[in-house]
């Protein structure tokens, strides 16, 4: 089956510093893919090289076939691709069903649809349908300032949903959650690959989170990969054990 | 629930407040209906300043030479004969296009840079005015702008030409409020809060970003082709720095990304001098000490602050009934 | 090539004024991101303390040490603690929008209470005129070079060579580790306020003799100033100081040769070019722009 994304042999430099030294894998169709590694391993900055935040130094990406090395990240939203941040990044002043609203809204019709149709592009429907899968129907008409951190985190991440995209990157989605939320996010997720078939990359360093959730574990020390294997395999690979796992 | 009430006391009061401007020019005398109508003029530059810097979140210190662009495009137009209908929709090709060109360095540099920026192409804009006699006539300015004949009424009178101000304010209102409604609007919010954010979602920041200047410009141009017919007269003098300046602080004071922010801004900016005339030069020290005071206290605006006090009010309200309804809340907050 | 010299000597005196303001602008700016736009008023203002010293009485030098220390009060610490210090929580812009309103009431303030007139400026350097190898030199343009040197140096000397300097310094690059350090930062930005009022005041005593003193003044002065400080480079006082004489030179050539009607817009245009091409300044450093 051809890959959802490949990434192939990015690197990464900030003046002197090489942040990201040649990093390749692929993401298979229906898979979520896990990337660990400890704190400035490059993970964030993988991130945004994949995502057209940061221009990478060399190397490609490519989505099912297609290379989008370089491409905006709003065109690359726009073919699919879609991601939460590691810091929070809802929008406060709108309403949970406006956030997700604005999620979904450049994904339909032109420029001047979008002036001239209806206010909510037509995706109230949709929205309260991902409202009422992430189980926030009391809170749809709050503003997203007004709540909670972890209520804040779930709306992150159905808005990250709200397309019907091709891919999805999550960027630490359980940090600074609490184990309640953590549960039910994480039930979510599987949940949303299981029915829609959606593929997910998740960078974690909460390690149980991830090998709870992932099919498959990237692991990234000093900017290279050092293994790739299902959660099983990662456990037990020596050279994991050593440099991350073992103290 | 909201009482029903409460739901229907904004209506009610747009209803009265519009009913009260028609209403208004039968117990005015001619200098009131001029300030009324300068009023309506200054408002919608300010809705347009609005959009770009209080939706958007672009600074902008070049409205006033919209509002200039506009006002001249008039004062030429219909001097040579030309209806002011036709100025109207070339003053809004150009201040469209022009602000659309000043937009591109936001796509560079933001904040106090753009601040610069604009402010450049302001005072540049005055420079033009000033020196290039053959078109705007100079310093000494253009005499004797017509006003309109709409429909075969002549629109000469003072509480004629209000109404056709009252009318486009209307009109352009309608016009920002299906805007602010529209994708667009939502768009405009995501830009100011998040450009990152925005663009991961598939927010193309820097088309929105350019149409923000140039419909905000745009509207400025629409003041402006009244502002021509109102005063009857075009110098460079009013088109000055010190008119953005007096624009950007209006739709601040007002409130900015608050739809009726400019409205009320403009109001304060017009009416105090006649409120405070009794106080001679002293006004424009009482406002600009009133602004800053206003500015330390909270720099959403009046709006923003009434808008502040309801929405803790709301919150505590809710948060009241929870508790009531539920007395343990199983979710935490995170560290 | 005789009028081409004394033009760029008449515009070294006018870069040597905008370049002081333009270094109070930056300091500012670097040390506690105030963009204030009431730095042209600034100029304006501490003339007018000095002329109202006088119409009270006192003899000129007395007039101007007065008006310096004023200007210091008012216009550093004042400043600071009344608008700045509320204001800087609320973030940049909202600051900068402060200043405007700020300038409008310095503005109309001297209008009202003083006079909407330009007043005669004393100055401490005679006006007449020297011929020095053909060309024809202002005594006043020379000593007002001088005296700006010596202050810019005066203030390198201070932030370079004194340890208060040095922690000036520190707290402008990174004040998260100044304070760390156990630098009062909340003191040397005080010191920088302090600074600008110093600056503003002796900009105001050099430029006040030459264009009057008017309440209007500020406008163009302001502009020049956030000019220079924009052209030279934001974050480097050494690129105000050169964006300053730079402007000046311009200003002062652009009058001459290109015409007097557009000779505003000269600084204009190159502003706007440095912004969109260069937006650290000719003499800055880019900051790296973080994601």
């Amino acid at each position: 089956m051809k890959p959802v994304l490949e990434v192939r042999d990015i690197h990464k430099s900030f003046g002197g510093i090489h942040a990201v030294r040649g990093v390749s894998f692929d993401v298979r169709p229906g898979e979520i893919l896990g990337i660990i590694g400890p704190n400035g391993c490059g993970k964030s900055t993988l991130f945004n090289c994949i995502l057209g935040q940061l221009p990478p130094s060399s190397g490609e990406v490519w989505l099912e076939g297609e290379r989008v090395t370089g491409l905006r990240p709003s065109q690359l939203n726009r073919l699919g691709v879609s991601r939460t941040f590691q810091l929070l990044q809802v929008f406060p002043k709108l309403s949970v069903r406006e956030n997700l609203i604005l999620a979904g809204q450049e994904h339909r019709g032109s420029m001047l649809s979008r002036l001239l149709g209806p206010g909510d592009a037509g995706l109230t429907p949709d929205a309260d349908k991902m409202i009422a899968f992430f189980k926030m129907q009391h809170l749809a008409d709050e503003r997203a300032g007004g709540l909670s951190f972890g209520q804040q985190k779930l709306l992150d991440a159905a808005m990250a949903f709200m397309a019907g995209p091709r891919l999805v990157l999550l960027d630490e989605p359980a940090g600074g959650v609490n184990l309640t939320m953590l549960g039910n996010l994480k039930e979510r997720l599987k949940a949303i690959n299981e029915e829609q078939g959606a593929t997910f990359v998740v960078i974690e360093h909460n390690m149980d989170f991830v090998m709870s959730l992932c099919s498959r574990v990237v692991v990234l020390a000093e900017g290279k990969v050092l293994a790739i294997g299902t959660p099983a395999d990662i456990r037990a690979n020596q050279a994991v054990i050593d440099a991350y796992l073992g103290h | 629930m909201i009482p029903p009430l409460a739901r229907l006391w904004q209506p009610a009061a747009l209803v009265l407040a519009i009913m009260l401007l028609i209403a208004l020019p039968f117990g005015l005398e001619r200098y009131g209906i001029y300030i009324l109508s300068l009023w309506a003029v200054t408002t919608i530059a300010a809705i347009g300043l609005n959009l770009t810097l209080g939706y958007a979140g672009q600074i902008s210190l070049a409205q006033g030479a919209f509002v200039g662009i506009g006002a001249y495009t008039a004062a030429i137009m219909t001097s040579a004969g030309w209806p002011l209908l036709v100025a109207l929709i070339v003053a809004i090709i150009l201040c469209f296009a022009v602000g659309w060109l000043l937009g591109y360095p936001a796509l560079r540099v933001q904040h106090h840079y753009l601040a610069f920026v604009t402010l450049a192409f302001s005072t540049l804009a005055f420079l033009v005015f000033r020196n290039e006699q053959w078109l705007t006539g100079g310093i000494y300015g253009i005499f004797g702008i017509p006003r309109p004949t709409i429909f075969g009424f002549s629109t000469r009178s003072a509480q004629a030409f209000y109404y056709v101000c009252l009318g486009a304010l209307g009109a352009v209102s309608l016009m920002a409020w299906w805007l602010v409604r529209s994708p667009w609007g939502r768009a405009f919010t995501a830009l100011r809060e998040n450009p990152l954010r925005a663009q991961s979602l598939g927010i193309d920041t820097r088309r929105y970003t350019l149409m923000a200047f140039a419909i905000g410009s745009a509207i400025g141009g629409v003041s402006g082709v009244l502002y021509a017919p109102l005063v009857e007269f075009v110098d460079p003098t009013p088109f000055s720095l010190v008119l953005s300046l007096n624009l950007l602080l209006m739709v601040i004071v007002g409130g900015q990304g608050f739809f009726f922010g400019p409205f009320l801004g403009a109001l304060i900016a017009v009416l105090l001098p006649e409120w405070l005339r009794f106080t001679k030069g002293y006004y424009l020290i009482i406002y600009a000490l009133v602004v800053m005071l206003l500015l330390i206290w909270s720099p959403s605006g009046i709006l923003g602050i009434l808008d502040e006090a309801l929405t803790r009010r709301k919150t505590r309200r809710a948060s009241a009934l929870r508790a009531a309804a539920r007395p343990t809340l199983d979710e935490g907050r995170a560290p | 090539m005789a009028s081409f010299m004394s033009l760029v000597i008449a515009g070294l005196a006018t870069g040597a004024i905008y370049a002081l303001i333009a270094i109070g602008f930056s300091l500012l700016w670097q040390t506690s991101q105030t963009i204030n736009f009431a730095q042209g008023e600034f100029v304006m203002l501490p003339a007018f303390f000095v002329l109202a010293a006088i119409n009270a009485g006192a003899p000129f030098w007395l007039a101007a040490l007065i008006g310096l220390v004023i200007s210091v009060i008012i216009l550093g610490a004042m400043f600071k603690r009344l608008l700045v210090d509320p204001m800087l929580r609320h973030g940049v812009l909202p600051l900068a929008i402060a200043t405007m309103a700020l300038s409008i009431f310095l503005r109309e303030s001297v209008k009202e209470f003083y006079s909407a007139e330009a007043s005669p400026f004393p100055s401490f350097i005679p006006g007449t005129t020297i011929g020095f190898a053909g060309i024809s030199v202002s005594l006043q343009h020379v000593g007002v070079v001088l005296v700006a040197i010596a202050s810019v140096m005066a203030l390198t000397a201070l932030l370079d060579r004194t340890p208060i300097g040095r922690q000036m310094q520190a707290c402008a690059q990174n004040p998260d580790v100044a304070r760390i350090l156990g630098i009062p930062v909340e003191r040397m930005i005080m010191y920088t306020f302090l600074i600008n009022g110093l600056l503003v005041g002796i900009a105001s005593l050099l430029v006040s003799p030459i264009y009057l003193a008017k309440f209007s003044s500020g406008e163009t002065l302001g502009l020049a100033a956030f000019i220079a400080a924009i052209v030279g480079g934001f974050n480097r006082i050494r690129g105000a100081i050169a964006g300053g004489f730079l402007l000046g030179i311009a200003d002062n050539l652009a009058a001459a040769y290109v015409s007097t009607q557009y000779r505003g817009a000269v600084p204009l245009f190159l502003l706007i070019a440095v912004i969109l091409l260069r937006p650290q300044g000719l003499f800055g450093k880019a900051e790296e722009r973080t994601v």
